[in-house]
């Protein structure tokens, strides 16, 4: 099984007369890994539960390599969806859950499952319903990177993990991508410590598709001007603010705008200086409030 | 080498695998390490280490051998060294003295701290 090109086009999920997810087209080529972000409600997981065929599009399509997904079994065979409920019974024993995935799953690795329970230290007699939310997420991303399966959907998997074993989640995630290459789509909150992981960035916006670029293309696409008032108000006339902060008679801008050379030299000549924003505090600034047209 | 936000990553192991080749820590026609190996080793996506693999390339630094991997070119360290020769003026003297004019140093007394025992 290889993984396949995702072309999702027009894509609305409704729930009664709330829109969830709101004509989104997206082209997702195979083998890279995805980050999905947007402030909660956004749409993610009515978005992510659509690619997986766990919901039909109220409208819209999703294709892989040009074949229709829902309902059918050679898509869902190849995808691995894990949410936050597991889809597991509490009653259930963890190496009851484990064994299931494995009867489920074709690409199913027993050895590395085995190696990543032991590396999340989670209790194999427990049942799920007695799991911390950490050892719950790291159950599910046990079954998720041991699935192998050529698309996995990780929805918030990191939630209530310590700062170790989030470290052993992206450490494990990166070396398995590395040695067999597949399609990843994580969403997350925690955008700085996985945002190195992307080589594509999915931002949504109530329901909206806000942007998807290359990550690396993301990094540095905005700036942060200070400076005299007056100069930095001049310097950014026609540029697109996504923040405004002043301290007496300094004043400092972030702007979505990447400036030439030519621009910082003549920027800095005027006594401005720049500064970098991150792909966390570009998405603040971008789901925040409605970004205005620069003012004087 | 530690990544900072200012400028995207794959420029920054692009900078780090240039300051290795001119301070001799990568040697002419010698073999880097895989993207791959990038990868897991900064904790990157692969395809961010590509990309700089891939500027270095264009800019003549490294070469390919297709299906070993990529090399230093011989000519990289001379050609480096030319670069930063140019900008060196530019780019550190400058930058230097204006600083020294803002807080007042003269130039006589920077020749001075240079003329020192070194």
């Amino acid at each position: 099984m290889t993984s396949a090109t995702i072309e999702v086009r027009n894509l609305t999920v409704r729930y009664g007369s709330t829109v969830a997810v709101d004509d989104v087209s997206l082209d997702l080529p195979a083998d890279k890994i995805y980050g999905l972000l947007g402030r909660n409600g956004s749409g993610k997981t009515s978005l992510l539960s659509a690619l997986a065929s766990f919901r039909r599009p109220s409208a819209g399509t999703i294709r892989f390599d040009g074949a229709d997904a829902f309902e059918n079994p050679a898509v869902m065979h190849a995808t691995c969806f894990i949410r936050d409920s597991l889809d597991a019974s509490d009653s259930d024993r963890v190496c009851r859950v484990l064994s299931v995935a494995r009867w489920l799953r074709p690409t199913w690795d027993e050895t590395y499952a085995e190696k990543l329970v032991d590396l999340f230290e989670l209790p194999r007699k427990k049942s799920v319903g007695k799991l911390s939310r950490g050892q719950k997420s790291a159950l599910g991303i046990v079954i998720g990177l041991a699935s192998r399966a050529p698309l996995t959907i990780l929805d918030e998997s990191y939630l209530g993990l310590d700062a170790v074993a989030r470290d052993v989640f992206y450490r494990e995630l990166l070396a398995d991508y590395l040695a067999r290459p597949r399609t990843i789509i994580l969403s997350t909150h925690l955008i700085e410590e996985v945002a190195d992981l992307f080589e594509r960035v999915i931002i949504l916006h109530r329901g909206r598709l806000l942007l998807h670029e290359e990550t690396e293309a993301l990094r540095g696409r905005g700036v942060t001007v200070t400076g005299p008032a007056a100069a930095v108000g001049d310097f950014a006339a026609g540029h697109t603010v996504l923040g405004d902060q002043s301290l007496g008679g300094t004043r400092a801008l972030t702007l979505d705008w990447r400036p030439a050379p030519g621009d910082v030299a003549r920027g800095e000549a005027a006594g401005l200086t720049f500064g970098p924003v991150g792909i966390q505090d570009l998405f603040v600034h971008l789901t925040s409030q409605p970004s205005l047209e620069a003012r004087r | 080498m530690a990544f900072d936000d200012r400028s995207p990553i794959y420029l920054q192991i692009a900078d780090g695998i240039k300051n290795d080749v001119l301070s001799g820590a990568l040697k002419e026609d010698e073999q880097v390490m895989s993207t791959n190996q990038y990868a897991a080793f900064y904790r990157i996506n692969p395809a961010t280490a590509a990309k700089g693999f891939a500027q270095l390339v264009d800019e003549g630094v490294l070469y390919k051998k297709r299906g070993i991997g990529m090399f230093v070119s011989p000519d990289a360290r001379e050609k480096l060294r030319a670069d930063r020769r140019e900008r060196f003026f530019a780019e550190v003297v400058e930058p230097m003295l204006a600083e020294a004019a803002r807080i007042g140093i003269g130039v006589d007394e920077i020749i001075r701290h240079l003329g020192g025992p070194r």
